[in-house]
């Protein structure tokens, strides 16, 4: 149970300004995942908070404790690392035993060790060599050496970007389930995947340059994006941005709409929004993508339920469905409320 | 290698590795079989031992301090690897993982202090020794080799840590450890063949030296085993008692052939662990 709360972070590697002024507070007990491309600051953020880099101003607090000074050790923070870095020569057992045996742990390590293997069901691998795990493996011992030291704030890099796709999905909801079963352990994550972000997160915190976009629940990202940043990063496939005259009607420099927003109009429909030149279909089964020129920057991007009529090069025309959002954004990127539509 | 070679290619490889392993090999067999012979068969030129004896092998045992000179060789080249490797492995750290103002620089003099000839150093050294009165004991050979030894090792050493993932160190830290547990827990296990490779290297060079060690001791006991064997003498000046140096130099070279043999696996894993990731 314990409060984190940045204020004032900044963080520059010799003269270059990586974290600029970042103030958040991540709540006892939350799932809280920063996301962001590559370069965006967010596993030095991490890395801040476990200690393995000192802040050039500002401070950390985990609850009223000030910690920006403390080493890792002393925060009782626990990290799992995105190469899982397991001690190469030690056993299973005495990986995640290590932490505990430095801090004069006694009778009672076998007993935390044992117990956080039964619950990652890892039991059956404590006397091998990591060496002889699998990734999946290795990720399960690596967040139980983690965990057996019943960490304050318990902090993930990117801990699936080693596993091939399917092991990432399974292993993701493993980590879902972990952070239900300890509701009182405050857990920060780190990934560039928006899905892991949406799926895995209690609130998300977007980062770009160093600076934080938007910290939300993954539906207010999801929904009420405040920055063009977020509203491109956020959702898969991205959302589709227009700007000049497409944008112009609605009052607004850029505007955004979600691909799953807008529908293929039927042939006796009497009004569209747009028409345009189908110049591409993707099928993938569950959904269908078209691809529609409509002489902007971008094809827009229409998500259906099922295949559709046209083929590639036909005639399209494109309405919104009832209820779309459409999400307008001034000169700066900023969101400036979505249209009202009709 | 399954590719198909002619005879003449095969012939020709293994008449290579013949004549090198002979060239190689030779000094030292003629020596060995040279240490089995007596009197004026020392004088005689043969390649295939006859006659043998071990006379030479008793001679060198029974006088002087050869058993002496021995053990003062085993405590100073053993002195010498644990001393370097301490300073070594520590200072590797600090040069590889502990960022610092001047580090390369650092890392430069240390290499370039090896490129100095023992000759160039040697009055400078004496005065040291001299002025610490450590002169005419061995601690002024393990002194001396221990700074001939460091500048490579610290240069291997530093460079295998580079390799280790910085990952593992950082989950030592957050595991609660300080630089001495990182060092001796999870690095030293970890460098195990850099370790062997260059302790290894570090004995071999102390156990040969001569030059440090004709200075720096004057008397007998205290003497390591080259010089001893370069100071055998015979029954009158005019007479070099070969066999007898033959032998003494066969006995004093069979603790490093063991040694090499013993540790073989790892100085080749030390050797290559660098290129290959395991």
């Amino acid at each position: 149970m314990t409060q984190v709360r940045l204020s004032g972070i900044q963080k520059d590697f010799g003269k270059t300004p990586c974290i600029k002024n970042l103030n958040l507070e991540i709540k006892s007990g939350e799932f809280m995942v920063f996301v962001g491309p590559s370069g965006c600051g967010k596993s030095t953020m991490l890395r801040l908070i476990a200690g393995l880099e000192q802040v050039t101003a500002g401070t950390i607090h985990f609850d009223e404790e000030q910690v920006e000074r403390l080493s890792p050790s002393n925060r009782k923070i626990a990290m799992v690392f995105q190469s899982y870095a397991l001690y190469p020569h030690m056993k299973v057992f005495e990986n995640i035993a290590f932490g505990l045996k430095l801090a004069g742990g006694g009778d009672e390590v076998k007993d935390k060790v044992m117990e956080v293997a039964r619950m990652l069901q890892i039991e059956e691998l404590l006397e091998r060599l990591p060496k002889q795990l699998s990734g999946g493996q290795r990720q399960r011992v690596a967040i139980g050496r983690a965990l057996v030291r019943e960490p304050r704030v318990f902090l993930l890099d990117e801990p699936l970007s080693n596993l091939d796709a399917s092991l990432r999905v399974e292993t993701r909801l493993e980590i879902a389930k972990l952070h239900h079963k300890l509701k009182e352990t405050t857990m920060v994550y780190v990934t560039h995947d928006q899905i892991e972000a949406m799926t895995l997160a209690d609130r998300i915190c977007v980062l770009r340059d160093g600076i934080i976009e938007q910290v939300g629940t993954p539906a207010e990202l999801y929904e009420k994006p405040e920055t063009l940043f977020v509203a491109r990063f956020i959702g898969s496939p991205t959302m589709n941005t227009l700007g000049g005259e497409h944008a112009a009607k609605f009052d607004a420099k850029t505007i955004g709409i979600r691909p799953e927003d807008l529908e293929v109009a039927p042939a006796d429909a009497t009004s569209s929004s747009w028409e345009g030149k189908v110049i591409h279909i993707e099928n993938i089964g569950s959904d269908v993508y078209v691809y529609a020129d409509i002489k902007a920057e971008h094809p827009l991007l229409l998500r259906q339920g099922k295949m559709v009529g046209q083929k590639i090069g036909d005639d399209v025309r494109i309405m919104r469905q009832p209820g779309a959002t459409v999400h307008r954004f001034d000169a700066d990127g900023k969101s400036i409320g979505p249209a009202q539509t009709d | 290698m399954n590719m198909y070679r002619p005879w003449y290619q095969i012939a020709a490889f293994y008449a290579m590795v013949g004549v090198l392993v002979i060239i190689s090999i030779f000094p030292f067999y003629y020596a060995i079989i040279t240490s089995f012979k007596e009197g004026t068969a020392l004088f005689e030129v043969s390649y295939l031992p006859a006659d043998i004896t071990l006379e030479n092998y008793r001679n060198v045992f029974s006088t002087g301090n050869f058993i002496r000179n021995i053990f003062n060789s085993v405590l100073v080249a053993t002195l010498v690897v644990l001393l370097s490797l301490l300073m070594a492995v520590t200072a590797a750290y600090a040069l590889s993982r502990v960022r610092f103002r001047g580090r390369s620089a650092l890392l430069l003099t240390i290499l370039s202090v090896s490129m100095f000839p023992q000759i160039s150093v040697l009055a400078g050294l004496f005065e040291l020794i001299r002025a610490f009165g450590a002169y005419n004991t061995i601690w002024a050979l393990v002194f001396s080799y221990t700074i001939f030894s460091l500048p490579f090792t610290v240069w291997v050493l530093t460079t295998f840590m580079r390799e280790l993932p910085v990952e593992i160190e950082e989950a030592a830290i957050v595991d609660g450890a300080t630089p001495w547990q990182i060092i001796t827990k999870v690095f030293m296990p970890l460098l195990w063949p850099a370790l062997v490779t260059t302790g290894l290297l570090a004995f071999i060079g102390a156990w040969n030296e001569f030059l440090f060690a004709l200075t720096f001791v004057i008397s007998d006991s205290t003497r390591t085993v080259p010089v001893a064997i370069a100071l055998l003498s015979g029954s009158s000046i005019y007479e070099i008692p070969w066999g007898s140096i033959m032998a003494a130099a066969v006995v004093v070279t069979v603790p490093l052939v063991i040694l090499v043999i013993v540790f073989q696996r790892k100085i080749v894993a030390g050797l290559t662990a660098g290129g290959v990731k395991g």
